[in-house]
This record gives structure tokens, C-alpha cells and sequence, in this order.
């Protein structure tokens, strides 16, 4: 058990690693790097020489050996200091800091809706799999889960802040204020996440409950005359959900996609505006540690779900390399 | 509520709509970016559907917003099929390449194809380029996993071993006996690839990381019309809603290949299977 948790531990610090390497990589490979990003910020970028240029790259410190910037990224990262950004010159702790706990807060939110809302309608379809009501629930979820999530929100927008306007369109937060005060702002944002998210992780819940209904410890259930209900929730849904935990885990994955945009149609008080912003005037600091901020919580909620699934299936606690 | 019935009008929808899409350019009253009227003028004579933020005829915009929409995201599933499918033989028929390969792209599944493309427009630029390649590169890892699944699965084979028996190079012995076999597996799933391409390439065009202005996209068009939506909702609703009509209908359309692919007969009820997981979790 302890070098299971162990061994999980290790394998997501190597995914974070792996990706702070991709991430640096990325950055410095492909063609241009912050002193013509700040270059061709300016006007008249044709007439900068290339000794100024040079001179500005070694006041960044990028004339420096890619290892050594490397390194420096990683140890001002490991304590708390991500940079400075390439435009307002802020640090990024700073400008991310005051918006992060409104991010997390519509993440966790989301989180806790779908999984409940996932779990009972994945497990009511796939308890009777074929049958009409798990029809309606896959074409349903194919349905919803097909849409881009800045169509679901503008769809949304329309009919609810629009043709019949009980919710805001625009979530207003006030500085200072959490996002949870104010639910209303919330709901929106939250059912599209939910909308595009809930879908996967139903199908999911879904064919894995299907699989448990076949199998010999649920017909060897039914002939002791258990009642259905009781085999559904206490001996079927308990073996679905462990194959179904990484997977339902893999949600964030969307949940990482989805906040951004949701944010942005909103106009969300989060890290997302920013984001969005320094990636399309390419301030390589910021969106280098952001991105590697999003892969540390992806990671650890990966993590956590490998946690939950033996938490969940007690046989797996004997068998320390078992994956999924 | 038949699997025929919905199929059938998934796939007259999808047949509509990316007609519309291809001869959208010949059928529309206006060049995409000419000014019409006053921006945000509600429909009328000349107007079918109003004008945009600009006073762009928002008929002939969507008309024009078709192909790149398309276009894009289906150039973005071939190059994933294309590299996944590289990776998926070359880790299947090589020890030495799984060793190499398959860690990294399992690495590369945990990764939120958000960030993917964060990093790579902010590395590169925006533009198109960098939406198609961060959009393939979503789906290498799931279509290789399946490709070295079905490769491992098919090497064992009587003719692959006869072929390799006969002293044939491994890129023939690929390209010959493995790949015509393992096709239908690779792309059973490649209607909820297209239709989850269109979902990426679409938001990423919305976030402003590909196409720009004046472009005419049917994702764009959401973008810059919103803050009209009170005044003019038909700049927006008429985009959004082919997006979601699109992505709709080629799930649909996807499933029933899926269905055909996997050997089920076509014309059952909706009837998902037990291995039923969504493309991009596998």
C-alpha cells in the first residue's frame, strides 16, 4: 500500500517534470524569443538593430546557456517566484495570485457537481443497458458532449440572460469578493463546464457499469434473491467505478480546456483573460509558468483519483503495480 | 427512436451542411468582408439575417465560415491518424521504438490539449498552422495506443510471420499486411475525432489563437458578434448554431461507421456497445 501511493507520487512528479521540460523546450525552439516578441511589440521593429537586440537579450539573460535558464526557471519556481511577465512587467504571482481562487473555485464547483450528476446517470443508464432509458442517455450525452464549450455558453447565454433572463450574462465579481457569495454567477458557467464535461465521464460510468451487470457476482447476486436496487448501489456500481476512476480523472483534462473558454465568454474574473491574453501577444515568462501551473494541477488530480480507486477496490491494495 | 432513423437524418444533415459549406463562397449575395448596411442591423431586404459588429451580411459570412471550419479540423484528424498511426506500427513491430515512444505519448494523453496549444501558440504565434498542429497532436496519443494495440495483436499473424519468414523489410511488411488489416480498428472512432477536432479547432479559433479577423469562421463570427447578442442575436445564433448542428451530426454520423466498421450489423437499434468509452479516453 505505502509503496503503491509511493510509487504514484513519484510517477505524477516525473509527468510534471516531463512537462516543465516540454513546456521550457517548446518555448525556446520554436522560432522567436522574448526580445522579438517585445520588438515587434513596438513600431518600427525593421529599424532595431541586431547589436540592440543582442543587448536586450543579455540584459533577460538570454544569451545565457539554455540548461543554466532552465535551471534558473526551475528553482525560481520551486521557491514560489514564476517570473515576470514580458508586458506589464508584474510578477506573475502576483497578477495570477489575486484571480487563482476564483478559478479554483468554479473548478471545484464544477468538480463537485459532476461527479455525483455522472456517476447516477452513467450507473441508472448502464443498469439496464439497452433499454430506453440508456438510449435517451447516450444520445443525449453524444449529443451534448460534442458541442465546442464556447457554443454551449453562448447557446446558453442566449435563451437564459437573453429570450428569458433570470441569470446574468456577464459574471460580476466584485475585488476582493469570493464568486461563491454571488451563486448566480456561478450557475451558468458551472452547467456548461458541466454540459461538456458530464457527457464523457457518463459513457464512461456507463460501459463500465454495463460490464459489472453481466458479470457472475451480480447473477450470483440476483439467484440469492437480492433485490435489484440493492445490487446496483452495493455490488455493481462499487466494481464500475474503479476501472472508471482514472477515466473519470481524465475529465480535468477537458476541465483544463473548458475553464478557459467558459471563462472568457463569461467574462469570469479569472486566470483565463490573462492567459488568453499573454498567449496571443506571446509573453513567453507568463504563459511558460501558467501552463506549468494547469500541468501540476492536472497531475495531482490524477493522482487523486489513483488514490480514490484504491480507497474504493480493496483487492487492489495487495497488488502495488496494478494500473487501471 | 431507431439508430436508422437518427443515423439517417444525422447524415442528410452532415450531407447539407457541408455542401453548404463547399459551395457556400458561389451562393452567397456578398463577398465575406463587404459592408452592407449598419453594424448590427436586425434582418431585412439585402439582409436575410441581419449585419455583424462591421455591417457585414451575416448570410453571406456563414456561407463563406464553412470551409475553414471543416477544412481545418479534417486536415487536423488526417495528420493525428497520419503521425498516430507512424508512432502506433513503429512501437508495435520495434521493441526498442515502444521503449522510446510510448512513454512520452503516454505522458502526452495526461496532457490537457488546452495547454498543448497554449504552449505552442505562444511559442510559434498564433495562426492556423499552430491550431492544426496543436489539434493533431490531441490525437496522436489515443490513435496510437490503438494502432500499437492492434499492430501487437496482428503481428503474431500466420502472413506476417510468412512475410518476414520471406526476408521482406519491415516498412513493406507495415505498409502490406499490418496497416490494410488494422485499418478498420484505426479509424472506428474517427467520427467522434472529427467531431472533437471541430470542438478544438473551433474554440481555438474562438480564443483567438488561429484565424483572425476578417476572416469569415463560423467560430470567429461567435466571437466578434457577442457583445451584440441584445441587439442582433441572429450574428451569433446562426454560427453557433451550424458549430453545434455540425459537431451533432458527424458524432452521429461517426457512430454509425463505428458500427459498420466494427462488423455490428447497420441497421439496429441505438444500442451503444459495453467498450462504448469516448475516443479520447482511450
Amino acid at each position: 500500500m505505502t509503496s503503491y501511493v509511493l510509487g504514484r507520487l513519484a510517477a505524477a512528479a516525473g509527468v510534471v517534470w516531463a512537462a516543465s521540460v516540454a513546456i521550457f523546450a517548446a518555448m525556446q525552439l520554436l522560432p522567436g524569443d522574448a526580445v522579438d516578441v517585445i520588438y515587434a511589440k513596438g513600431a518600427g521593429s525593421g529599424t532595431v538593430s541586431p547589436e540592440q537586440k543582442a543587448q536586450l537579450r543579455a540584459e533577460l539573460g538570454l544569451d545565457r546557456p539554455v540548461v543554466d535558464r532552465y535551471v534558473d526557471w526551475m528553482s525560481g519556481v520551486l521557491r514560489g517566484d514564476l517570473g515576470r511577465s514580458l508586458f506589464s512587467g508584474r510578477e506573475v504571482t502576483e497578477i495570477v495570485g489575486a484571480r487563482l481562487p476564483n478559478t479554483l473555485a468554479l473548478a471545484a464547483v464544477a468538480a463537485v457537481c459532476l461527479a455525483p450528476l455522472a456517476i447516477a446517470l452513467g450507473a441508472w443508464a448502464g443498469a439496464r443497458a439497452g433499454a430506453a432509458r440508456d438510449r435517451v442517455i447516450s444520445i443525449g450525452s453524444v449529443t451534448l458532449g460534442s458541442l465546442p464549450e464556447f457554443v454551449t455558453a453562448t447557446l446558453l447565454i442566449a435563451v437564459f440572460a437573453f429570450a428569458w433572463p433570470v441569470l446574468p450574462a456577464v459574471s460580476l465579481v466584485a475585488p476582493g469578493t469570493s464568486p461563491l457569495l454571488t451563486p448566480e454567477v456561478l450557475v451558468l458557467p458551472v452547467v456548461t463546464l458541466l454540459a461538456v464535461m458530464a457527457p464523457q465521464t457518463i459513457r464512461m460510468v456507463r460501459a463500465q457499469m454495463a460490464e459489472a451487470m453481466t458479470s457472475p457476482y451480480v447473477r450470483m447476486a440476483r439467484l440469492h434473491g437480492i433485490p435489484e436496487r440493492r445490487i446496483v448501489t452495493r455490488h455493481a456500481l462499487r466494481n464500475a467505478l474503479a476501472p472508471a476512476m482514472p477515466l473519470l480523472a481524465g475529465s480535468i483534462t477537458w476541465l483544463v480546456g473548458g475553464i478557459v473558454v467558459v471563462e472568457t465568454v463569461f467574462n469570469y474574473p479569472g486566470v483565463s483573460q490573462d492567459l488568453v491574453r499573454a498567449i496571443a501577444q506571446r509573453d513567453l515568462p507568463y504563459v511558460q509558468s501558467v501552463t506549468l501551473l494547469f500541468a501540476v494541477v492536472t497531475a495531482t488530480g490524477y493522482l487523486a483519483a489513483d488514490l480514490a480507486v484504491v480507497a474504493l477496490a480493496p483487492r487492489l491494495r495487495t497488488t502495488p503495480g496494478w494500473r487501471r | 427512436m431507431t439508430r436508422s432513423w437518427v443515423t439517417r437524418g444525422a447524415l442528410g444533415v452532415l450531407g447539407l451542411l457541408v455542401a453548404a459549406a463547399i459551395a457556400g463562397p458561389w451562393l452567397a449575395p456578398y463577398p465575406p468582408t463587404d459592408v452592407v448596411g449598419a453594424p448590427f442591423a436586425p434582418p431585412g431586404p439585402g439582409a436575410p439575417l441581419g449585419t455583424d459588429y462591421l455591417g457585414g451580411d451575416v448570410a453571406s459570412r456563414l456561407l463563406h465560415g464553412g470551409r475553414t471550419v471543416i477544412g481545418l479540423a479534417l486536415a487536423a484528424t488526417a495528420l493525428g491518424l497520419f503521425a498516430g498511426a507512424a508512432v502506433g506500427v513503429a512501437a508495435g513491430l520495434s521493441g526498442r521504438a515502444d521503449a522510446a515512444l510510448m512513454r512520452p505519448i503516454d505522458v502526452l494523453l495526461a496532457v490537457p490539449p488546452f495547454l498543448v496549444l497554449a504552449v505552442l501558440a505562444a511559442g510559434s504565434g498564433r495562426g492556423m498552422l499552430v491550431v492544426v498542429g496543436a489539434t493533431a497532436l490531441a490525437n496522436v496519443p489515443g490513435i496510437a495506443r490503438v494502432v500499437r494495440a492492434a499492430v501487437l495483436e496482428t503481428r503474431t499473424r500466420g502472413y506476417v510471420e510468412v512475410a518476414l519468414a520471406r526476408g521482406e523489410s519491415w516498412l513493406s511488411v507495415a505498409g502490406r499486411d499490418i496497416l490494410p488489416n488494422i485499418a478498420a480498428t484505426m479509424l472506428s472512432d474517427v467520427g467522434s475525432r472529427v467531431s472533437a477536432a471541430i470542438a478544438m479547432v473551433a474554440g481555438a479559433n474562438f480564443l483567438g489563437f488561429g484565424l483572425q479577423p476578417p476572416t469569415a469562421d463560423w467560430a470567429l463570427m461567435v466571437a466578434e458578434n457577442r457583445s451584440g447578442l441584445a441587439l442582433q442575436p441572429w450574428a451569433v445564433l446562426a454560427p453557433a448554431t451550424a458549430i453545434a448542428v455540425l459537431t451533432i451530426a458527424v458524432n452521429i454520423g461517426g457512430d454509425q461507421l463505428a458500427a459498420r466498421l466494427r462488423g455490428a450489423a447497420g441497421r439496429r437499434r441505438f444500442r451503444p456497445a459495453a467498450d462504448d468509452v469516448p475516443a479520447a479516453a482511450r
